[in-house]
């Protein structure tokens, strides 16, 4: 994973609500075995008509999402399906962060797992930032992750939650799995305690 | 004396590793499921830094999503399907991990395979990369789907890395009338609570018209947990659970099945224990729901209309996307496809009801039926009884287990336009097939809508 830092990136509005997974990621898409290649198809059908051409209504196929690298999208986004898919295309196609007023739960961390940054602001904050875009097709915003911070461009700036451990790991680029091998002693004095057994077909 | 505690606070406490100040508690994780989806590229970085499954003992694989689920001896048409389903026989071979493969007897899809085989069990924890994994709090386990590197995670360590969630009771007050099933009960929280409304929180299902439920009709409440945001949802084990796992083929015998039994008594929620929120559905005045919109919490009472958006532009869309007219009743409403199936409802008892409907009618000459059982288990014992048959010569087409139309991977899928009354858990747009549009009822309901070629009212038919 890619450290994540500060940074300045032009906002792509997508002003709906409840943005499922099959919608970011159609799950057709789900057969292949890799992480990569999965931006082509962010957005899939939404983005481009029953023949194949680009659906010129929707905003990825427009002049202002070029080189768009923040998403800002209506309540609940990603809600739906545990596909780890739907980050890996998001950050395939280009984007490091998406701003909502709430993500569902395993996207979110499913997100900060890939350094794709959940940004949650509140309602009046979300209603200026796409205020803002449709003003302005070029919009940028500035993000930083070591502040918490979403600077708007009123120059007004907003603070995100995000949690510590999160953070550290996004900030370093440090992935989560050393830190469970680090206290395999524990786990293993666990295993010896605990009454729950499983016998699978092994 | 001790505080009092809830059905989660119980399992998540005994299963807590480590607790460290300013990181989240490692998890330890009790059983893991594994599918061709979402698992390849998890496999590939154990891989990449040279690990090992740490417990396949506690590890158990099937394919559902991508096979196709018409005679399954024939080689799998679809190269990218093909290779994915190859890749996972490939990657439980090399890294030891037990795969029910297609043809075995105990293939299905994964969340129906858990529950028969006995694997999942009152108060242990469950993880899969699958939403639907919530499925399996039916037992009173903690259960919950993950992503990629979470599998991965508990692949190489048994564990994964969580916060504890907040808890919510869904408390259904009163007994359900007649025609009314487990999918009417979640499928009305749902239009209740919202497709966020559970976002944080672990679901815990409590009353009468849940102690009512079958196990089938408990795991078809819980799987659609995540329908509701919630990634979990749980039911405390009763009579019921233990009647249900008592002959399962990896149940304990004996002196072990008494001593897990009055374990799992232990597990239910002490009296006055705290929830962080309660939401009650009254249950004795329901009606079968049907979902009119592209998601599952767009439901309506068969016998109401279909909204007027009112300024609303997420219900303006939806039916854009839906071509319904608002204000028109959705009973009548011409189908093209009628799907039973999914790991929401494709267990025996589903079947059962669906073929009590069914049986002596015919399905309507305009529409195609798809009924596909959730296992290989579930198809014997389909066919022992004579489901098959009724579905057969009602003119549905009888397939073999897998996920099947509710996710459209394996090419059973809808044409672009097409209507669809589906027992499944999604109606996102696109979900069963681009541009197909789904109905999401019960196999009831599914089941009278096949015979009129519209949406209809199971009741008519009891």
């Amino acid at each position: 994973m890619q450290a994540v830092t500060a940074f300045r990136g032009k906002v792509v509005p997508l002003p709906i609500n409840d943005i499922d997974t099959d919608q970011i990621i159609p799950a057709r898409f789900l057969k292949t075995i890799e992480k990569l290649g999965l931006g082509d198809n962010l957005f899939n059908d939404w983005r481009f008509r029953a023949d194949g051409h680009p659906n010129p209504g929707f905003v990825l196929n427009q002049p202002r999402a070029e080189a768009g690298s923040i998403l800002l999208a209506g309540d609940n986004f990603g809600c739906g399906s545990s596909r780890e898919h739907a980050p890996w295309a998001l950050l395939g196609y280009g984007f490091r962060a998406v701003i909502s007023t709430s993500f569902a739960d395993i996207f979110r961390n499913n997100s900060l797992k890939n350094g794709l940054l959940p940004i949650i602001v509140g309602q009046e904050t979300l209603a200026e930032l796409f205020d803002a875009a449709n003003a302005d097709e070029s919009l940028e915003v500035t993000v930083d992750l070591a502040s918490q911070t979403l600077e708007l461009p009123s120059g007004r700036t907003v603070s995100f939650p995000v949690d510590g451990f999160s953070k550290q790991c996004l900030l370093e680029g440090g992935d989560q799995l050393s830190y469970i091998q680090q206290r395999m002693d524990s786990i293993i004095a666990y295993e010896q305690t605990s009454q729950n057994t499983v016998d699978t077909l092994v | 004396m001790a505080q009092a505690r809830t059905l989660y606070d119980k399992v998540w406490d005994s299963h807590v590793v480590t607790n460290e100040a300013g990181a989240p508690a490692v998890l330890y994780i009790d059983l893991h499921l594994v599918h061709e989806v979402t698992s390849p590229q998890a496999f590939q970085g154990l891989r990449d830094r040279s690990l090992a499954v740490r417990r396949p003992d506690r590890t158990m694989a099937t394919m559902d999503h991508s096979i196709p689920t018409r005679d399954q001896t024939l080689p799998i048409l679809d190269p990218i399907a093909a290779k994915q389903v190859q890749q996972l026989r490939i990657n439980c071979k090399e890294f030891g991990v037990p795969l029910a493969d297609v043809g075995d007897e105990s293939q299905g899809i994964v969340h129906v395979i858990g529950p028969e085989l006995g694997l999942t069990r009152p108060g242990i924890t469950v993880v899969c990369g699958d939403s639907h994994t919530s499925t399996h709090g039916a037992f009173g386990a903690l259960a919950f789907g993950i992503g990629t590197t979470e599998v991965e995670h508990v692949l190489a360590t048994q564990c994964l890395l969580q916060n504890r969630s907040k808890t919510c009771e869904v408390r259904f007050s009163g007994l359900p009338p007649a025609g009314i099933v487990a999918k009417d009960l979640i499928l009305a929280l749902i239009a209740e609570i919202g497709v966020g409304g559970g976002t944080g929180y672990v679901l815990e299902y409590t009353g009468e018209a849940i102690r009512s439920l079958s196990m089938e009709g408990r795991m078809t409440v819980c799987n659609m947990s995540i329908e509701g945001g919630a990634r979990a949802g749980m039911i405390a084990p009763d009579d019921t659970t233990y009647g249900y796992l008592a002959d399962k083929p990896t149940s304990p015998r004996g002196a072990a099945w008494e001593a897990a039994v009055n374990r799992w008594r232990q597990l239910p929620s002490d009296e006055g224990a705290a929830y962080d929120r309660t939401v009650t559905v009254g249950a004795s005045n329901l009606e079968p729901m049907i979902t009119w919109g592209t998601n599952p919490g767009m439901g309506v009472r068969v016998s109401e209309p279909v909204p007027r958006p009112n300024g609303n532009t997420a219900v303006r869309k939806a039916l854009e996307y839906m071509q319904l007219e608002p204000g028109k009743p959705l009973v009548g409403q011409p189908v093209d496809v009628v799907f039973i199936g999914s790991c929401t409802n494709s267990r025996i008892t589903d079947l059962r009801q669906a073929a009590g409907l069914l049986e002596g009618r015919k399905v309507n000459p305009r529409v195609r039926m798809l009924v596909v059982p959730g296992s290989e288990r579930v198809r014997a014992q389909a066919e022992a009884e004579g489901l098959s048959d009724v579905f057969r010569s009602a003119g549905a087409d009888w397939r073999e287990a897998g996920c099947s139309m509710c996710i459209a991977m394996n090419g059973d899928q809808l044409d672009s336009g097409q209507y669809c009354v589906s027992t499944s858990n999604r109606n996102f747009e696109g979900r069963q097939g681009k541009g197909g549009r789904t109905f999401l009822a019960s196999p009831l309901t599914a089941a009278a809508s096949a015979i009129e070629g519209a949406v209809a009212d199971p009741r008519l038919y009891l």
